[in-house]
């Protein structure tokens, strides 16, 4: 049904009622009490949280209204809660469970004078009494630019997204022209998040100039990567920016039907995508004749498989035909010939949720954050041995230390920092020396990693670097499609030969093995699982070779990691007399007591699994790690028998 | 594509064939030999996948495998030279690292295309450097009323799942697992109506290039062969 407003009109009706509508929450006179319930909030309990909220609320007759919001992407600090409190400004609280949302309920809500600082992180908006979010460096040096509100709006509710100017982009698009959306994402040289960092408009361009009938486009949401979860969170967080994403391609492109790509295993982004969709459809945002203009988009939700090769566009393709996910070689490209023949273009959630603010603010304003090449924001989840870890949306060119250290916390525990390993299981580790490396598509791949999905394991002294490049490596050839000879196979043997130098067993003409096997791995393979599955492989070869070594020729885990290398035993200086801690979490009884009533390992028994390192009163600390197992010095331990006893 | 004959050079050979042909069945046609396993002739989108016909195109910055080129006017293609006869060698080895080795009791002897390309690339059929990988599954897969299935041949070329996916009957093979695991699966039985078919069809046992897959009667009669010669 077309109408005779323009789109501008079309959305400023909806616009202004949902405006209202937050307004109301906004200005509520009771408490509003906002949990985030994105994957990893339920995961850490928020639904837990909202329980004990409510229970005690009614306890003590009082009125508050609770919403479900998104993630804000702070792990380390979850269930997050947001209270809304007439009188305070907005405040934002970390691990929020159901006692601490009880001891809120009677100290903030019921009694007014206690905001609860010991659960506090600080106030979303400035405020003289209390810390603002932006007193953290976390919040300071972050650019929310894809992110910003997620966490802070309903994703199921597509009022809180209109609010906000959700898909004013679209509407402006509409009244422009899918040329003009072209040309300023072109302008703009917004770069594919998805990993290979192609620019979106050159992409777009391809599959606008071919003079067909039907195109199609995709929201690429398979995110096979372990350990990462950007996508997942923007799908479930912000639904609708990825569908004003998409739609804006799809006009620029001159398709008619869109499709997000979803994995199976994802069922809440499935379910708040399927949901949005609909909404959408109803606000005539999606759908027949988009905002009264002549533009009409279909789009579905497709759950996938949830192979990591399926990721891989041309996988993905075939496995939304109902064949095989296996990579085809290209070209043809999808951009060129994709589903069924059709030109197919295939972009990244992150993208795709790029998009709207790119249209909104300008490809001048785009082009002014990050660096010439790569424009925009980077989004990585990071994780392992930092304080803060989380997803982290910084603008590009920052440098790893300044995104490690500064925004994350540095290293846990006071230790050292060894390594990162950047841009998924195929990713690259980078040494503490390359710290200042900037983060752009570019420089990174200089350094031997990648962008990848962006995902960013924090490593500390602790870590083996073989033993890191053996669990890629079987990652990466475990999922293997299996097609092609290489990466089937070769990934296979570098496996092996990680394993086998883990172990002790490894023999030095391996490393050259190992050398010529990646490059073959990466000139031979098909598609880009096996052309980047070596990346671990090689620069921990190239920057940490002497582990390699140490393991091989000494049979020694410089960190002390690989099992078979070490031994533990008790240091019976610092070992308390009488203690016997460790005695009952050995799983194989191997701790018995000296004849001076001090503990000691059997080391015929011991299964090194560690266990009474961790149970060893700090105190004490007497539980000592050893590398190669040689090296437990002669203490002269004897056990304690009926004999000496009585000595 | 059209009807054009285009000259394009193959290691200083000048080659006329028709525009937009694939690389590799023109070499072949023309007597340059490339080693291939999953390639067939007629195919449409041939699969890449053995990586065996890797060849050098000047004005690429990697190698290229030939069977999926189409070659254009003036293309010059070198298929020796130093680094490509490397990466061939890797991947026949990587092919053999897996393979059972057992060429004097299998019904391929001397017929098998991994014999042929051993002895162009002057290769053993056994690695030494490369360590051996078992795959892990049995010697034989028996469930196909008329088909035998030796996973520890395969080479996963695929050309048996391309010839079955081109025929009409119900009966359909197809890769199954991933990684190392990789199969073709033959799940057909007895009892699977479908499989009914293939007792007069037999193509994709044709198409083997090792001996991974034959007709249960033929592996029959030469089992009994073989074990017949033992006794002697
Ligand atoms: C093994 C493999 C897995 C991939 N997985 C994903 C994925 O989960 N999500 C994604 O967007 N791109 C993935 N890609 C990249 C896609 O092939 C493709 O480049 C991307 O979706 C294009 O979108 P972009 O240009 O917006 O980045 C993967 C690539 C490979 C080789
Ligand atoms: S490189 Fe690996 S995943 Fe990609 S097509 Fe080849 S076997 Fe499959
Ligand atoms: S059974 Fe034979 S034809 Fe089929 S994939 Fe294996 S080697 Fe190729």
């Amino acid at each position: 049904m077309k109408s005779p407003n323009s789109p501008k009109e079309h959305l400023m009706v909806q616009a202004e009622r949902a405006q209202g509508r937050v307004k109301e929450l906004k200005e509520s006179p009771i408490p509003v009490i906002y949990v985030g319930c994105a994957t990893c909030g339920l995961a850490a309990g928020a639904l837990e949280t909202i329980a004990g909220f409510e229970t005690v609320l009614k306890e003590n007759g009082i009125e508050a209204r609770i919403e479900k919001v998104g993630c804000l992407g702070h792990c380390y600090a979850e269930p997050l809660v947001i209270i809304q409190n007439p009188g305070f400004p907005p405040l934002l609280y970390q691990k929020i469970g159901a006692g601490e949302a009880g001891i809120l309920v009677r100290s903030f809500l019921k009694d007014g004078s206690d905001p609860c600082y010991e659960y506090l992180i600080g106030s979303l908006e400035a405020d003289e009494n209390f810390p603002t979010l932006m007193d953290y460096p976390r919040y300071l040096y972050e650019n929310r630019v894809v992110m910003e509100h997620c966490g802070l709006i309903d994703p199921e509710d597509i009022d809180s997204f209109l609010a906000v100017g959700g898909y004013s982009s679209l509407a402006q698009g509409l009244e422009k022209g899918g040329a003009w959306v072209l040309d300023e994402v072109m302008a703009a040289n917004l770069r594919g998040r998805g990993g290979a960092g192609f620019p979106a408009g050159r992409k777009w361009k391809i599959a606008r100039g071919i003079e067909k009938s039907s195109k199609l486009v995709i929201c690429n949401g398979d995110e096979g990567d372990p350990g990462a979860y950007m996508d997942r969170t923007l799908l479930e967080s912000n639904p609708h920016q990825v569908l004003e994403g998409l739609a804006l391609a799809a006009l620029a492109v001159g398709a008619e039907r869109a499709l997000l790509y979803i994995r199976a295993e994802y069922p809440l982004a499935v379910k708040i995508m399927e949901r949005a969709i609909v909404e959408a459809q109803e606000k005539n945002l999606l759908g027949a004749d988009i905002m009264g203009s002549d533009f009409s988009l279909e789009v579905s939700v497709f759950q996938g498989s949830g192979a990591f090769v399926c990721g891989e566009e041309t996988a993905l393709i075939e496995s939304l035909a109902g064949n095989r996910g296996m990579p085809q070689p290209r070209p043809p490209y999808p951009a060129v010939a994709g589903l069924n023949g059709l030109p197919t273009v295939i972009n990244n959630v992150k993208t795709l949720s790029t998009v709207p603010s790119i249209i909104r603010n300008g490809h001048q304003w785009f082009r002014s954050i990050g660096t010439e090449e790569s424009p925009g924001t980077a989004i990585f989840s990071v994780v392992g041995e930092v304080e803060y870890p989380g997803l982290v949306e910084v603008p590009m060119g920052v440098t790893l230390e300044h995104l490690v250290v500064d925004i994350c916390g540095g290293i846990k525990d006071g230790k050292e920092l060894k390594a990162v390993q950047i841009g998924g299981p195929s990713g690259g580790c980078l040494p503490a020396s390359l710290m200042d490396t900037i983060i752009d598509f570019d420089s990174l791949k200089k350094v031997g990693a990648m962008m990848g999905s962006g995902g960013l394991v924090v490593m500390n002294e602790d870590t083996c670097m073989v033993e890191v490049a053996r669990y890629f490596t079987d990652f990466t050839q475990g999922e293997s499609c299996g097609k092609c000879t290489f990466c089937r196979i070769g990934t296979r043997h570098l496996r092996e030969i990680l394993k086998s130098i883990t172990v002790g067993e490894g023999r030095m003409e391996e490393l050259a093995d190992l050398e010529e096997l990646s490059q073959a791995i990466i000139k031979g393979s098909l598609c880009s699982l096996g052309k980047t599955a070596p990346n671990p492989v090689l620069t921990t070869l190239r920057f940490f070779r002497d582990e390699y070594v140490a393991h091989i020729e000494e049979k020694r885990c410089p960190a002390k990691m690989c099992r078979p290398l070490i031994a533990f035993y008790i240091d019976l200086e610092p070992c308390a007399r009488g203690c016997d801690a460790c005695v009952a979490c050995c799983p194989t009884d191997a701790i018995f007591t000296t004849s001076n009533r001090k503990k000691a390992i059997d080391q015929e028994k011991c299964v090194k699994c560690g266990e009474c390192v961790y149970v060893c009163p700090p105190e004490y600390d007497a539980v000592r790690r050893v590398s190669p197992p040689e090296m437990i010095p002669d203490q002269g331990v004897e056990p304690l028998t009926e004999k000496n006893e009585s000595e | 594509m059209s009807d054009n004959l285009i000259t394009i050079t193959v290691d200083e050979q000048k080659i006329k064939a028709l525009a937009g042909a694939f690389l590799l069945p023109v070499c072949l046609e023309n007597d340059i030999y490339i080693p291939n396993l999953c390639f067939l002739k007629g195919m449409d989108d041939p699969p890449a996948s053995c990586r065996l016909c890797m060849v050098e195109i000047a004005g690429e910055d990697e190698p290229v495998a030939s069977c999926r080129c189409r070659i254009s006017e003036g293309m010059e293609v070198k298929t020796n030279s130093d680094e490509i006869l490397r990466l061939r060698q890797l991947a026949f080895r990587l092919l053999v690292s897996t393979n059972d080795g057992s060429c004097r009791t299998c019904i391929a002897n001397h017929g098998c295309e991994l014999q042929k390309i051993a002895k162009f690339l002057h290769q053993p059929l056994r690695t030494k450097r490369l360590r051996h990988i078992d795959r892990d599954y049995p010697k034989f897969i028996n469930t196909h009323p008329f088909l035998i299935y030796e996973p520890k041949k395969c080479v996963l070329c695929g050309r048996c799942v391309h010839v079955c996916g081109q025929l009409e009957k119900g009966y359909k093979l197809d890769f199954a697992q991933r990684g190392m695991d990789s199969i073709v699966s033959l799940f057909g039985s007895d009892l699977d109506p479908a499989s009914q078919d293939c007792e007069t069809c037999l193509a994709c046992t044709e198409v083997c290039p090792v001996g991974a897959l034959s007709s249960k009667v033929k592996w029959q009669s030469f089992t009994a062969e073989i074990e017949a010669k033992a006794k002697k």
